[in-house]
């Protein structure tokens, strides 16, 4: 805990250029970094002035603060600083803290100042005070020396009309955009790597999200979906709660199990993941579908098998990580924090029922044909109103981002 | 939890007297036993009552006792205390091929120190055979471990024979078994039979999570895992768990003093539950040694065509709660090496059932329990295509 006033620099990159809409998102991105803040135990507060996001506090745990901005979408990165007022002595001397903090436990040979004046007011020039403060520290610091293409540390001082900030550290956030500022969509989250990925770059442009969950207890195990719900919360992590529709699937699953024939059971049960899925986003108001599906990755990922799943909906389908090699999203779900989680091996409703030689490009004449036996409306509105609605509350603790 | 609790392999819920005597020690005697002074000693008089008590129970002296934290610790304790009284490398450590995980992974870490690792193959029923045995053994055996009764299936082994054969060939192995399922159900003679070493658990009788024992045969040289304090004749360093320890204590003598009616109780009541779903589903096939061979507790049923652990869930919602495979190997994805070593078919490897009773189990329980493992099945079977 800190007792005396701390300060984050927050800025935002993609956001500042989007021209009209623009105070539309930045003040999306204060609402969210407060909404976010409230779950940490402190009494911070973000303001946005001249064009900069601040996060301001004097109580609180900075780890857990720092934690908060880093995974909040519109950030593109952020610095902890110090603010004086408009006087050289005052800032050679923060200055100087700054690099004393900034060198601690570490090996630190070379430094530069790097001075930005939009306060014209202030009597020296950004090169003027390069060379004050450069000057000042290099007094107090005689094993150093000046680098300015390579430094260790780099200090930088912004002057503004409502004072003189100084940072040295700039700790990049996920960029993007900030939650909400791009509408909703209905994520089909399983208990595998992919789907939290997809979920993760859905939230990175903006878009909130919903979850829906198929189980077919007592084919999968209670511990699979509990699985589910922890995956959710780590997307809560960087989108707060998230609505999570767990579906009772058994009942459609014992239908395509007794009247379709083996290989195309995935292919079918897709589609009706699809219609349930549809249902739900209708009645929530959610624009889109998302999933973790990417071209090529297991058999059935076919063009021929998507577009025979992808009938179903009248809704647009976001595939995320259809660009992206597996090696690539295990990276991803490794730095959004899933993988660990994703890798426990409970057993998903996909690899429950796979058969031996599954249609990997079904035609969809004959995909029709094979679900004509089956109530389809009746099998759907069933599932959709035996679904459970849940509230995936964010977790409380923070990895460290230091 | 209300239901019909059938997995007492698993554990047991802890008998109400033991909670009572373990409550004390939390409040009342909450000493440190190597503290001098009065509280301290009020503390080390209830370990040594425990201490009496296990060593009754077992068939052993007092000062044979080593308590640790549990049947792994124990496990643990045996084989890397007994391994390493010889310098890395020395030696052939042999277990049999349907030991607990808490000696497989231990003799693989052992393994990766130097020594030598051999498994013993067991029959169709589990049994450890003892031709192989005697092929596997030279003068170079350091260690043998066979479990008295394994926990999957039932299977009691013959230590004795287990000892005889060994040490015809070689009379200086160790010999550890791990009883840990044995205790309260079966009688135990260590030292008659001649081990060296064995592992016991707390909360397989009755008694709390988190403490166990070692016996230890005077005279068998150990070394310790834990430096420290040098409590338990600096087997096993560490302020003693002094209330897992005052609740084991009871419980063993509890189990011991209730052993026969118990064994005689429980195996009868576990021959019921198979033969009422045999009637209905004639193709239950028991994995395993016969029903008059086994452990009374304990029964591995096969329901070919259904999957073990689905079966688990539905009757886990029906209220009736049984395990597959141990409940170690439950969380992870993988067959039980204990099933597949007894050479069955595959697809009764993957629908086994494994039903254990206990204390609390009464007629009606195994009666309700049949009758829903058969309304399981039923309901499962229909998947099948």
């Amino acid at each position: 805990m800190s007792e005396s006033r701390e300060l984050l620099l927050v800025r935002y990159g993609e956001i500042g250029l989007k021209g009209k809409n623009r105070s539309h998102f930045v003040s999306a991105l204060v609402k969210n970094l407060q909404k976010a803040l409230e779950r940490v135990d402190c009494d911070a507060e973000v303001s946005h002035r001249f064009g900069r996001v601040y996060v301001e506090w004097t109580r609180g745990d900075r780890e857990a603060i720092y934690g908060v901005v880093a995974s909040t979408f519109g950030v593109v990165s952020f610095s902890p600083a110090v603010r004086v007022p408009l006087d050289q002595e005052a800032m050679c001397r923060a200055a100087e803290e700054a690099f004393r903090s900034a060198r601690e436990g570490r090996t630190v040979k070379t430094f530069k100042v790097e001075a930005r004046r939009s306060e014209k007011a202030f009597p020296l020039t950004s090169m003027e005070i390069n060379r004050a403060v450069g000057g000042y520290v290099l007094r107090r610091h005689r094993d150093i020396s000046v680098d300015v293409h390579d430094p260790d540390v780099t200090l930088n001082i912004e002057v503004r009309s409502e004072g003189i900030l100084i940072y040295s550290r700039v700790i990049p956030g996920p960029g993007g955009l900030p939650v909400g500022t791009s509408s909703k969509a209905m994520l089909l989250l399983s208990g595998g790597i992919d789907s939290p990925v997809a979920g993760w770059y859905a939230l990175k442009r903006g878009i909130a999200l919903e979850a829906v969950h198929f189980h077919s207890f007592p084919f999968t195990s209670e511990r699979s979906l509990q699985k589910v719900r922890d995956l959710c919360q780590v997307l809560a992590g960087y989108a707060g709660p998230i609505p999570l529709h767990v579906v009772h699937f058994t009942e459609v699953q014992r239908a395509i199990q007794q009247q379709v024939p083996s290989s195309f059971r995935i292919t079918v049960m897709r589609r009706f993941m699809f219609r349930i899925a549809t249902a739900l986003a209708e009645a929530r108001g959610a624009l889109a579908l998302v999933t973790g599906e990417s071209v090529g990755q297991v058999a059935s990922q076919t063009l021929e098998s998507m577009r025979a799943i992808g009938e179903v909906t009248s809704l647009p389908v976001l595939r995320p990580l259809v660009g992206f090699d597996k090696h690539e999203i295990v990276t991803d779900a490794r730095r959004i924090g899933s993988y660990e989680l994703s890798i426990l091996p409970y057993e998903d409703c996909c690899t429950i029922f796979v058969p031996e030689n599954p249609q990997t490009r079904p035609k969809l004449e004959r995909v029709r044909k094979v679900e004509e036996p089956l109530d389809v409306d009746a099998l759907v509105e069933e599932a959709v109103g035996r679904t459970e609605l849940e509230i995936i509350e964010p977790p409380r603790t923070f990895a460290s981002v230091l | 939890m209300q239901g019909i609790y059938l997995d007492h392999a698993a554990t047991t819920p802890v008998r109400p007297e033991v909670v009572a005597a373990i409550q004390e020690c939390f409040t009342v005697h909450f000493g440190n036993p190597s503290s001098p002074h009065a509280v301290g000693l009020a503390a080390e008089a209830a370990v040594r009552r425990a201490r009496e008590q296990v060593a009754a129970a077992a068939g052993v002296s007092r000062d044979e006792v080593v308590f640790t934290s549990g049947g792994t610790e124990a496990n643990n304790l045996a084989l890397r205390g007994a391994a390493r009284t010889v310098r890395r490398g020395g030696g052939t450590l042999l277990c049999s091929a349907i030991e607990h995980p808490s000696v497989l992974e231990t003799v693989r870490a052992l393994q990766d120190e130097g020594f030598s690792v051999r498994q013993i193959p067991v029959d169709r029923s589990g049994a450890v055979r003892l031709d192989q045995l005697a092929e596997l053994v030279d003068a170079n055996t350091r260690l043998v471990s066979v479990a008295y009764v394994n926990n999957e299936i039932g299977a009691v082994q013959d230590i004795a024979e287990v000892v005889r054969t060994v040490r015809q060939i070689n009379p200086d192995a160790v010999i550890h078994t791990d009883a840990v399922q044995a205790l309260g159900k079966l009688p135990l003679a260590p030292w008659a039979w001649g081990v060296d070493l064995v592992s016991l658990s707390a909360h397989k009788i009755g008694g709390p999570k988190g403490v166990g024992a070692l016996l230890v045969r005077r005279g068998t040289r150990l070394v310790p895992l834990l430096t420290g304090g040098e409590q338990e004749a600096g087997l096993r360093s560490g302020t003693e768990n002094v209330p897992g320890i005052v609740g084991f204590g009871l419980a063993a003598e509890l189990a011991a003093a209730e052993m026969d009616d118990l064994a005689r109780r429980l195996g009868r009541l576990r021959r019921r539950v198979v033969e009422l779903v045999q009637e209905r589903l004639p193709v239950a096939q028991v994995l395993g040694p016969p029903l008059a061979e086994a452990a009374p507790h304990i029964v591995n049923l096969a329901l070919p065509g259904v999957k073990g652990e689905v079966m688990v869930r539905l009757l886990s919602e029906a209220g009736v709660y049984v395990s597959t495979g141990s409940a170690c190997s439950a969380k992870k994805r993988v067959q039980s090496h204990v099933i597949a070593s007894l050479g069955v078919a595959d697809e009764l490897k993957e629908a086994s059932l494994r039903i254990s009773l206990g204390r609390e189990t009464t007629e009606e329980d195994v009666e309700r329990a049949a009758e829903e493992i058969v309304r399981a099945y039923e309901e499962l079977v229909q998947w099948r295509r």
